[in-house]
């Protein structure tokens, strides 16, 4: 008992500042203290983040099944467009860098041949290749998935690279000792022994991409959640922008804790994680 | 009775820093089959170097190694190698780590299977074979390191300080165990340890070892009968000989130390 109520005064005291901040929102717009097409009230916010999530026709059982009538509003069309990006993006640019960044931290010469380009294009934010990504791939996904793909490269790469290189010799002792072949070292040592640190890097990769592909859709296409609060913004729909970007908020935070199952579940050996 | 292993005037020079360690000088060493050594000296001796140069991970400097007839080029299965840091992958469970080896040698599964829950059986680690090793404690961590050889069926093992980081009750465990698989098996073992009654206690024969350079001091045979008790007098009469051979090593150790301090 005593439990539960310690547990439901955290949980209430972890609301407490945005009840707050969300109080004096609410008075500030609807006093009219502040210009309510600037800021628009918390509850106007909310009930446009309604209707933008609800199907914009009435169900129509001739024309489409519930389900998909359902998911038929404009706020889930534009939030699948985005993660289909991010996802596409993000296999790509791992697909590329975790076979490079393994070669790179296992073989010295591969390493030193690749190194001072990778040094080069590292520095540039992925958001600096739109002027060119637009020149080469034209409008629509192919730029932006484009950008994506090196939003997700890099982080991926340089955490492959490191965390070949931080494998713990006793490892590779342990294994040579046992007879295990140069595949079998990779495959089964290396590779697993740099889970921790290639996973930490897709971690940061798709959060790089989660940015990257909210920029490409506010330049290079013309759905997503990126596109659609610029777009609101035209038509001087705060109201929309703002719901918008609890979407996008939302989203992000669905990714982070999808990484981090997927973390706790390949790294449930290792000694920093507690099963529960 | 042909030596297993054959050391003759074996050298390791390491340069550290451009300044050149004499490692190993001059060591020769015979081993038959079914010996058990325990190379013993304080740390710095050269133990281990000794050891990992049998092992084949650091190859001498000159001299030459050779076991059962051939040359030792690369490590390999046929001497199993147990480290003080166990060194168990900890990405395996246990039962994998134990089957690793198997895997490589490309056994049948079954054959795996059955090998695996023998020396499961054997070393008491029914209850642990889903478990990964950061759930262990150290002895069981060092059985589970102990299984992984055996299943190899190596005939000689070499092992890096096993028992180092033990508890004493866990360690007098695991020594009894080690010696109960050493008669089983008829492996050749070659131990190395700082600790003086671990070695009276384990040994066949001590190779007492110099530090820096490290060369063979002295070549102690035990004729103590086993079970040994340390508590008897031959044991402790063993011991003090030892302690004093020992105990040079480390002053000599200790002045060095204090003339060069920067020489590790």
């Amino acid at each position: 008992m005593k439990n539960i109520l310690a547990r439901l005064y955290a949980s209430l005291q972890g609301l407490l500042v945005p009840v707050i901040l969300l109080a004096i929102w609410q008075y500030l717009s609807t006093h009219a203290i502040v210009n309510p097409q600037i800021l628009p009230a918390p509850t106007a916010v909310i009930a446009k983040w309604w209707e933008y999530l609800l199907p914009t026709e009435a169900f129509d059982p001739s024309q489409s099944g519930y389900l998909a009538w359902l998911f038929s509003g404009e706020m889930i069309r534009d939030a699948y467009a985005s993660m289909y990006r991010v996802v596409v993006g993000f296999l790509v640019g791992t697909a590329l860098a975790l076979p490079l960044g393994l070669l790179m931290g296992a073989n010295e010469r591969i390493y030193k041949l690749f190194n001072p380009l990778i040094q080069i294009l590292r520095p540039i934010p992925p958001i600096a290749f739109i002027p060119l990504s637009i020149l080469w791939f034209g409008l629509g996904n192919p730029p932006a998935i484009f950008l994506i793909v090196i939003g997700a490269f890099f982080p991926v790469l340089m955490n492959t690279i490191a965390g070949v290189r931080h494998v713990d010799g006793i490892y590779i002792r342990a294994a040579r000792s046992l007879g295990a072949s140069q595949t079998t070292m990779f495959l089964r040592v290396m590779l697993p022994a740099a889970t921790p640190y290639i996973l930490t890097g897709a971690r940061i990769g798709i959060g790089t991409a989660f940015i990257v592909v909210i920029v490409a859709e506010m330049i290079a296409v013309n759905n997503g959640l990126g596109y659609r609060i610029l777009e609101a913004r035209e038509f001087f729909w705060s109201d929309k922008i703002i719901a918008g970007m609890f979407t996008i908020g939302l989203l992000g935070l669905a990714i982070d804790s999808g990484m981090n199952r997927l973390n706790n579940y390949l790294l449930k050996w290792h000694r920093g994680i507690e099963n529960n | 009775m042909q030596p297993q292993i054959h050391i003759s005037k074996v050298n390791k020079v390491f340069s550290t820093g451009g300044r050149e360690v004499v490692a190993l000088d001059d060591i020769n060493l015979e081993v038959s089959p079914g010996e058990f050594i325990c190379l013993l000296g304080p740390s710095g001796c050269g133990k281990s170097t000794l050891l990992n140069a049998i092992a084949g991970f650091s190859p001498p400097t000159a001299g030459s190694i050779i076991v059962d007839g051939s040359a030792v080029q690369t490590p390999g299965p046929d001497r199993g190698m147990v480290f003080q840091e166990y060194a168990l992958f900890p990405w395996m469970t246990v039962e994998k780590n134990i089957a690793f080896g198997l895997e490589i040698k490309k056994q049948p599964k079954a054959r795996i299977k059955e090998k695996v829950s023998e020396l499961l059986d054997m070393l008491k680690l029914q209850d642990f074979r889903d478990r990964y090793p950061k759930d262990l404690s150290g002895g069981m961590r060092q059985r589970v390191a102990i299984a992984r050889v055996l299943a190899l069926d190596s005939p000689i093992l070499l092992m890096d300080e096993p028992f180092g980081a033990l508890d004493s009750l866990t360690r007098r465990n695991l020594q009894d165990e080690l010696l109960r698989i050493w008669t089983e098996f008829q492996k050749t073992i070659i131990f190395v340890t700082h600790s003086i009654e671990e070695s009276i206690y384990l040994a066949d024969r001590i190779v007492v070892m110099t530090y820096r350079p490290g060369t063979i001091k002295r070549d102690v045979s035990v004729a103590i009968p086993r079970p040994r008790d340390p508590s008897s007098v031959e044991f402790n009469d063993l011991k003090k000989e030892l302690a004093l051979l020992v105990m040079e090593e480390q002053t000599r150790h200790n002045q060095q130390e204090i003339r060069m301090p920067a020489a590790d």
